[in-house]
């Protein structure tokens, strides 16, 4: 009797931690999206910690419902996450350099900007 | 538009897949639901046409096993080092946009890779070319060239653990050419910036050997010398 209650004492534990660590990733998140300071940063501070964040809100919930159905649902639900939040991050990334939503003098390095201009260079006027 | 018929064989894997799914939604684990749920992606797979995913034919679930945790550890790593510089850094970050050239021209890979690399907190895929199978990653924090090539180092290490797990057969002898000389594919930027000539002589004749045993040309260096020719133009319309 006692076994089952530790076991549920740890259990309810590791997802009350699991809890709590997802919600600091939110914060974060929300965190970087107030100081940092232009479209590029603001992304990872958006997206990324979530991946982590969303997998611990899931597992805490799997964990909670004690069950292994949920963890193969929580465990589809990461993965299609984990599918969809790269495109999305991309594209927004992608449009932001291409329409210079950005900010040139936090970029240290921007070897993109070089092959841009390397291949613009090559194209004849009455193409570009 | 009459469209190329995809074999069947092709398509089972993701035709599973969605009869996993469904049993998901539906919380019922059993056989019955599974084959409803293929039968439905079945006809869903026919109907809604999609260009087959062509993998290598070979999958190495070791290295996948490898991949996986290196992708789980630097994931969380990754994460409170994101949430630490959104707090303790904040307005006064330097980023930085850094070309990676991958070894391998096999979508998938450049797929999976670009993929693996977005998911890990502090790096964005923001554009690919595919001609050259060169991603440009924005890099949250990096300042310097050392951070700068430790970052390209680090996706080139996470392209040779997924080659090593689905990759061709050409490629992976190529990651392990390169294991046995010692060095990593593609220029740093301090290479790439260099006038051609100073670049370090080139590999020795026994590199040479090696890397055409490995079923690899070492033209390598003539590809990356020849970036400026007008046929690579993928990504022209960046300017627009």
């Amino acid at each position: 009797m006692f076994d089952s209650l530790d076991a549920d004492l740890i259990l309810d534990a590791v997802a009350s931690v699991l809890l709590v660590l997802g919600g600091l990733m939110s914060l974060a998140a929300g965190v970087g999206l107030v100081r940092l300071p232009d479209l590029h940063s603001r992304m990872h501070a958006a997206t990324k910690p979530q991946v982590l964040g969303l997998l611990s809100l899931l597992l805490a919930a799997a964990i909670t419902w004690r069950s292994w159905e949920w963890v193969a649902i929580v465990l589809l639900a990461w993965g299609l996450q984990l599918l969809t939040a790269p495109v999305s991050a991309h594209v927004v990334g992608r449009s932001g350099y291409r329409t210079k939503h950005m900010r040139r003098d936090l970029l240290t390095h921007d070897e993109l900007a070089s092959a841009v201009e390397r291949i613009s260079r090559d194209i004849p006027p009455s193409r570009g | 538009m009459k469209r190329p018929k995809t074999p069947l064989k092709l398509e089972l894997p993701l035709i599973c897949f969605l009869g996993f799914f469904w049993m998901a939604i539906w919380q019922d684990f059993t056989l019955g639901t599974f084959l409803i749920g293929a039968i439905y992606a079945t006809i869903i797979v026919r109907v809604f046409y999609l260009p087959p995913l062509r993998g290598s034919g070979r999958l190495n679930l070791w290295w996948g096993l490898v991949f996986t945790l290196r992708f789980l550890v630097k994931m969380i790593a990754a994460s409170f080092q994101v949430s630490w510089i959104a707090v303790a850094v904040g307005p006064k970050v330097k980023n930085s946009i850094i070309s990676v050239q991958l070894r391998s021209h096999d979508d998938l890979i450049v797929t999976l890779t670009g993929h693996a690399l977005a998911l890990v907190p502090g790096s964005l895929v923001l554009d690919v070319d595919r001609t050259t199978a060169t991603l440009y990653l924005h890099a949250l924090d990096v300042d310097s060239d050392e951070d700068a090539e430790r970052i390209r180092q680090d996706a080139l290490r996470t392209e040779a653990l997924i080659i090593m797990t689905c990759g061709n057969r050409s490629d992976v002898a190529v990651v392990k050419a390169e294991k046995r000389l010692g060095r990593m594919s593609g220029f740093s930027k301090t290479e790439r910036d260099a006038p051609f000539i100073h670049r370090g002589g080139g590999p020795s004749e026994a590199d040479r050997d090696a890397e055409r045993a490995a079923g690899r040309t070492p033209e390598r260096t003539d590809i990356a010398a020849s970036a400026d020719s007008p046929e690579r133009t993928t990504i022209e319309e960046v300017e627009h």
